[in-house]
């Protein structure tokens, strides 16, 4: 990306063939019959922009026709879509680039939205980066605020840069549609609404299967046990260098298991092997927004800010009264977490099982 | 086979520091290294090389200082080198940065067809994961991104086998080449350069291409090839206020623990009745 310079030649008119472009789109993401969490975020926030444009919500769901397909086409429109585009092939059962961007730039070029919204996941991120580009247009990754300007109708998308130490808000003025992508738990969960009516398109691409040259051989499914659920857990325990050893890593998994809560760590943790890279936080690893998190001997450098700001409760342990950490957590204690970890662990222990002999 | 690594350098991100008056970059005494991203990607191609036998191109566009890290990926074993410099080049977007690069990578086929791109995951500065997804659409290469495991490269039938991150799990792929590459981090380590490979580095004589020399279209690269615009840089707000300092009635651990529990079920009544729920259910 750019720095900001002064443009030249450069054309910020939006031409009037590309004005027919309207309504606000999320394309979302589901797998063998799941939707991720990100695209019902993004159709809350799709609401948001398509009500201060007055235009509608439309939400385009690819996959094999398949009840689960069908129950996620109501899904968008509970979640806040008003058109669901439902694109079924059995050649779409599987995400491929290939076939899902084929088919994704015909319909966009068909029913022209002015802006195309998709979830920052591996999925989303691989899609969006093959059909800006047939599509020739804009395209902003991991957003973290999404707005209309008022003036020219645009929308202005803001991202952290360089580390997440700018942030930069940026335009797709002259091109449609425009595109963006955000992180999971970024942008927050609407509520859903069983009473919102809206109309399905049905659109039967034209695809043979011999013309697609990857085949999925397979699908391996991390086993829950095995893998972090750090995106989806509403307690987080983290871990920075301030725990001085590997051997310490212990007391901040002794901690979560009392409390059913996550272990996340910092970057510098996942680079010395203290931590598989599924538990990492930050700018090149998760965005968090859980109910409470627990930093312990983070100093919290700016990296790791961006992936857990967001969180509702953040509780900082540090033994110097200076650290950034401060800064931003809500509440903070202090002292050294080697000593303040165990008897935390003890007292949340004794707290919940006496109300459980209690209760 | 002929592999070609599209990598980027970058400043340390680690070590960026914003101006306190001007809120730009100050770039001065940052010091740039290869995106972190594009090591696991050079590395697998090196894997290819060993395996297979390849010849492995590593491509950078940027600025003539982006030489360091074209003769870095030399001395670790990268047989030519390409940097793609030109002022028109300056402020591209990603679009405009893959429809440079793809220019090159075809330039590059003239040569020697071209069977595999590899491109970081994303960069450490742009963080976009978007230029790799847009060379494959420009070159029609089956794209293969988030890769964790190359199980098989037949070269007599020229298929591949990978191992393809996911959100729920790892789709096992099978695919022909040619096709674009992006490696997940930690997948492999970066290999120590020889000895030899050292020294041609350091004479090595890089092929410096311009963009009327790859033919690029003046009008798509730059910022006039640039849909997006950057209308606002600004630093983060901090938050208004700093944290709460919970103070116990003494200096022991229990004691301060006792009271964050107080702080914590004060700021959250409903998160303690969770938990107090959860523990009930026997969870």
């Amino acid at each position: 990306m750019s720095e900001p310079s002064k443009p030249q030649g450069r054309k910020f008119q939006l031409p009037e063939h590309l004005k027919v472009y309207q309504n606000v789109w999320v394309i979302v993401e589901q797998e063998r019959g799941i939707v991720h969490s990100v695209s019902l975020e993004l159709l809350g926030e799709a609401r948001k922009l398509a009500d201060k444009l007055g235009v509608e919500v439309g939400a385009v769901v690819l996959g094999a026709e398949s009840p689960d397909l069908n129950r996620i086409c109501g899904d968008a429109i509970g979640y806040g879509a008003d058109i669901v585009y439902k694109v079924t092939d059995p050649a779409l059962a599987d995400y491929r680039t290939d076939p899902y961007c084929r088919v994704m730039t015909e319909v966009v070029n068909t029913h022209k939205p002015e802006i195309v919204l998709l979830g920052a996941t591996t999925l989303g991120r691989d899609l969006a980066g093959a059909i800006a580009t047939t599509l020739a247009t804009g395209l902003t990754a991991d957003c973290t605020e999404l707005d209309i300007y008022a003036d020219n109708r645009s929308l202005a998308a803001t991202r952290p840069t360089f580390g997440g130490t700018l942030l930069c808000t940026i335009q797709t003025l002259a091109y449609r549609p425009q595109m963006a992508t955000v992180r999971p738990r970024v942008m927050a969960m609407p509520d859903r609404d069983d009473a919102r009516t809206g109309r399905v398109v049905e659109i039967r691409p034209v695809l043979r299967e011999e013309d697609i040259v990857t085949k999925v051989l397979n699908f391996i499914a991390d086993r829950e046990q095995n893998e972090a659920q750090l995106a989806f857990a509403d307690i987080i325990v983290s871990a920075g260098k301030g725990l001085g050893k590997v051997e310490n890593m212990k007391l901040v998994f002794d901690l979560a298991r009392v409390l059913g809560a996550e272990v996340g760590v910092t970057r510098p943790l996942v680079q010395a092997g203290w931590a598989t890279n599924d538990r990492q936080v930050g700018q090149t690893g998760k965005t968090v927004r859980p109910k409470l998190y627990i930093a312990a001997g983070i100093s919290g450098a700016i990296q790791h800010r961006v992936g857990m700001e967001k969180s509702d409760l953040i509780l900082a342990i540090n033994t110097d009264p200076n650290a950034t950490i401060f800064d931003f957590a809500h509440l903070g204690l202090v002292g050294d977490a080697l000593k303040i970890l165990p008897a935390l662990t003890d007292a949340f222990g004794r707290r919940l099982s006496v109300n459980r002999m209690a209760g | 086979m002929h592999i070609v690594v599209c990598i980027k350098q970058v400043p340390d991100s680690a070590q960026i520091r914003i101006h306190p008056v001007t809120n730009t970059i100050m770039r001065q005494g940052v010091p740039a290294i290869i995106n972190p991203f594009d090591l696991f990607s050079l590395e697998e191609a090196l894997r290819l090389k060993d395996r297979v036998g390849a010849r492995v191109t590593v491509l950078t566009m940027g600025p003539p200082m982006a030489e360091t890290s074209l003769r870095k990926a030399l001395s670790l074993g990268a047989d030519d080198a390409v940097l793609l410099t030109d002022r028109k080049f300056a402020g591209s977007d990603t679009l405009a940065t893959s429809y440079a690069l793809t220019s090159a990578i075809r330039k590059l086929a003239e040569e020697e067809p071209v069977d595999i791109v590899f491109c970081g995951k994303q960069t450490v500065d742009g963080d976009t994961a978007q230029v790799g997804p847009g060379i494959a659409t420009r070159l029609g290469f089956e794209q293969l991104t988030y890769i964790t495991k190359i199980e098989d490269l037949d070269t007599a039938s020229n298929e591949i086998v990978v191992q393809r991150r996911s959100e729920g799990g790892v789709q096992v792929l099978k695919t022909k080449l040619p096709c674009m590459i992006t490696m997940l981090e930690g997948t492999n380590t970066i290999r120590f350069g020889k000895m030899d490979d050292l020294f041609r580095a350091a004479r090595y004589e890089l092929k410096t291409w311009s963009r009327d020399f790859t033919g690029a279209e003046e009008g798509r690269v730059g910022l006039k090839g640039s849909p997006t615009v950057v209308s606002k840089v600004f630093v983060p707000k901090p938050r208004a206020e700093k944290a709460k300092m919970i103070q116990a009635d003494t200096d022991t651990p229990d004691a301060q623990a006792a009271a964050a529990i107080d702080a914590i079920f004060g700021a959250q009544p409903k998160l303690a009745d969770d938990l107090l729920a959860r523990a009930a259910a026997g969870l």
